[in-house]
């Protein structure tokens, strides 16, 4: 498995938050241990390297997938291993990483009671399978993503802005828009006041 | 595994009847200023004479950036926010916060702070209880439970007010335990408050358990199954009274839950009226853990070890809790320094109001009202 994915986010650049530069290594916090399970065994023969990472960080499972088995891999933890319960759909944005979105589903099973992070990482512009189909939940979840990151879901039903109005200009979650900033033309035009920022 | 199907095949809005009357289909906007949607909430409904053949939410006009404004400050700095996310609910949203960030700085609350959480997290769910039953009840026209429960809920946001300073948004807990021991006097409020409510709550049943109106207006009304449930993701009393009986409380225990005996309700039908039995019954359950933490609270310290500046490691962690709505979780990125990289709140209205159309097709408008209050959203947390 390449070494360099190992994905703890490490967020570099730093520009947007004034923020001394990555403070060097607290002295020894909790590392991610390797996940061992039979789920993790299956996934890893079925798909190999397309598996980055398969670990526990403080007592909470993840998985590290490579972008293109991601939507099989979400569609067999519903269909197979009772992960019947999508709970949060978010994403994080690395602006100076190649791939700068990352994409991360919570997953609860009600039978085994255990919850699964899936992270996978795709870049600006790239659109993404649709989860709808898995979890009607997703609709709601994805269509924040896309309001707050700008990230398309390939085939979801109905993807537009659910928080800001329709015809917002930028998204405001990525790490490159301010936090005062907002769309001036549409606050002129739609409620008819020179903004106050 | 039953397939989310019943959702998916509601998809396509439905036709109107044609009778000898033709009625024509009718689009109205319900809200954003009504005093029934309980906020700022706007639903546009399709109409075919009285019944509802399809909905769409129009939220965020309380969208404030919440979790834009987290990246921005500090773990401390941002504490007092989450309050204002579930403003009836602000000591729950206290307590998920800090205890997500206590995880990912790896320390623990002491045992007496752990109790005093509870005690204030669990008459925070009464609080919010009785609110959605007030208000719920108002909607659907009667209105003297709104005024009893106010009544008894006001003693709860006293001791609230002694014990902090604050009423609503009372930023009680703070990240590795509690800023303030309990006042003198602390438990002999909550024990007169827990002799004196479960008769106000029997009175509230007895208005409404068997009245007529009541459980004409809220039985079969906005029935979901316990799939649908599940693959909408919604969570809470909704969820329990489809016949789940899931409860983070007992199923991944945070806090000190793991050291109460309680019960979780659970429905059968999954309609407006079993609903309205698992909320009251959790309102027992509520006073029974309160019982409990109070009797057996632990002397010691109430706060942790935790530094002045909080760098938690880089890393990330998801914790989520019971509120009384549903599943509330936060997803904290920490890139080591004093500002978190990101915070997801996971807000269980928000998932839980994505089930209203799916609740209210082919329903009447006025099913609408009581759906929308049986859902017990809370736009501040909706739009965050």
């Amino acid at each position: 498995m390449p070494e360099e994915t190992k994905s703890p986010p490490s967020p570099g650049g730093g520009e947007p938050k004034a923020v001394k530069p990555a403070a060097p290594a607290k002295p020894t916090g909790p590392v991610p241990v390797a996940w061992e399970s039979p789920l993790v065994t299956k996934l890893k023969r079925q798909y190999g390297s397309g598996i980055h990472e398969a670990n526990i960080y403080l007592g909470q499972n993840y998985l590290v997938l490579d972008t293109s088995i991601t939507h099989e891999v979400l569609q067999i933890l519903r269909d197979e291993e009772q992960f019947d319960y999508c709970v949060d759909i978010t994403a994080l944005h690395y602006p100076t990483h190649e791939k700068q979105f990352e994409l991360i589903w919570i997953l609860y099973s009600f039978p085994r009671n255990q919850r699964v992070r899936i992270k996978t990482r795709i870049a600006e512009g790239e659109a993404f399978p649709s989860s709808v189909a898995i979890w009607p939940t997703a609709n709601w979840l994805e269509r924040e993503v896309f309001d707050m990151f700008g990230i398309r879901f390939e085939g979801h039903p109905d993807l537009k802005r659910i928080l800001l109005p329709d015809g917002w200009e930028g998204h405001p979650l990525r790490k490159d828009y301010g936090i005062i900033q907002q769309d001036q033309k549409w606050v002129q035009i739609n409620l008819g006041i020179e903004s106050g920022q | 595994m039953t397939e989310p199907t019943t959702y998916l095949s509601h998809l396509e809005l439905g036709e109107p009847d044609k009778t000898y009357l033709d009625t024509n289909e009718l689009i109205i906007n319900m809200g954003p200023q009504h005093p029934a949607t309980h906020g700022v909430l706007r639903v546009i409904l399709k109409l075919d004479g009285e019944k509802v053949l399809g909905t769409e939410c129009v939220i965020g006009y309380l969208h404030r950036g919440v979790e834009k404004i987290a990246e921005h400050r500090t773990y401390t700095m941002f504490n007092p926010y989450v309050d204002r996310m579930d403003y009836v609910a602000a000591v729950s949203n206290g307590l998920g916060y800090c205890e997500a960030v206590e995880k990912l700085l790896n320390v623990e609350a002491p045992p007496r702070a752990q109790y005093i959480r509870v005690i204030l997290t669990e008459l925070n769910r009464l609080a919010s209880h009785q609110l959605w039953l007030g208000t719920h009840a108002l909607d659907i026209g009667a209105m003297t439970p709104l005024f009893y429960t106010f009544r008894d809920r006001e003693e709860i946001l006293k001791i609230f007010e002694k014990y902090c300073g604050a009423r609503l948004t009372t930023h009680a807990f703070r990240i590795g335990g509690c800023l303030y021991e309990t006042y003198d006097g602390f438990e002999g409020d909550v024990k007169k408050f827990l002799d004196f409510v479960p008769s106000k709550i029997d009175e509230y049943e007895e208005l409404l358990t068997t009245n007529r109106i009541w459980v004409e207006r809220t039985k079969n009304v906005g029935k979901i199954s316990a799939e649908d449930c599940k693959a909408l993701g919604v969570t809470g009393p909704v969820l329990r009274a489809s016949g789940v009986k899931w409860d983070i409380r007992k199923a991944m225990p945070y806090a000190a839950y793991s050291e109460f005996d309680f019960e979780i309700p659970i429905g059968i039908n999954g309609d407006t009226y079993d609903r309205y039995l698992v909320r009251m019954e959790e309102m027992r359950q509520s006073l029974r853990i309160i019982r409990q933490a109070v009797e057996r609270i632990p002397e010691g310290p109430i706060m942790a070890k935790v530094p002045k500046v909080m760098k938690p490691p880089v890393g990330e962690v998801y914790h989520s809790i019971e509120a009384p709505k549903g599943e509330l979780g936060y997803f904290i990125v920490s890139d080591g320094s004093t500002q978190p990289y990101r915070v997801r709140v996971r807000p269980p209205s928000f998932v839980n109001l994505q089930a209203l159309d799916l609740m209210v097709r082919g329903a009447l408008v006025a099913d609408v009202i009581a759906v929308i209050g049986t859902l017990d959203i809370v736009l501040g947390e909706v739009d965050r």
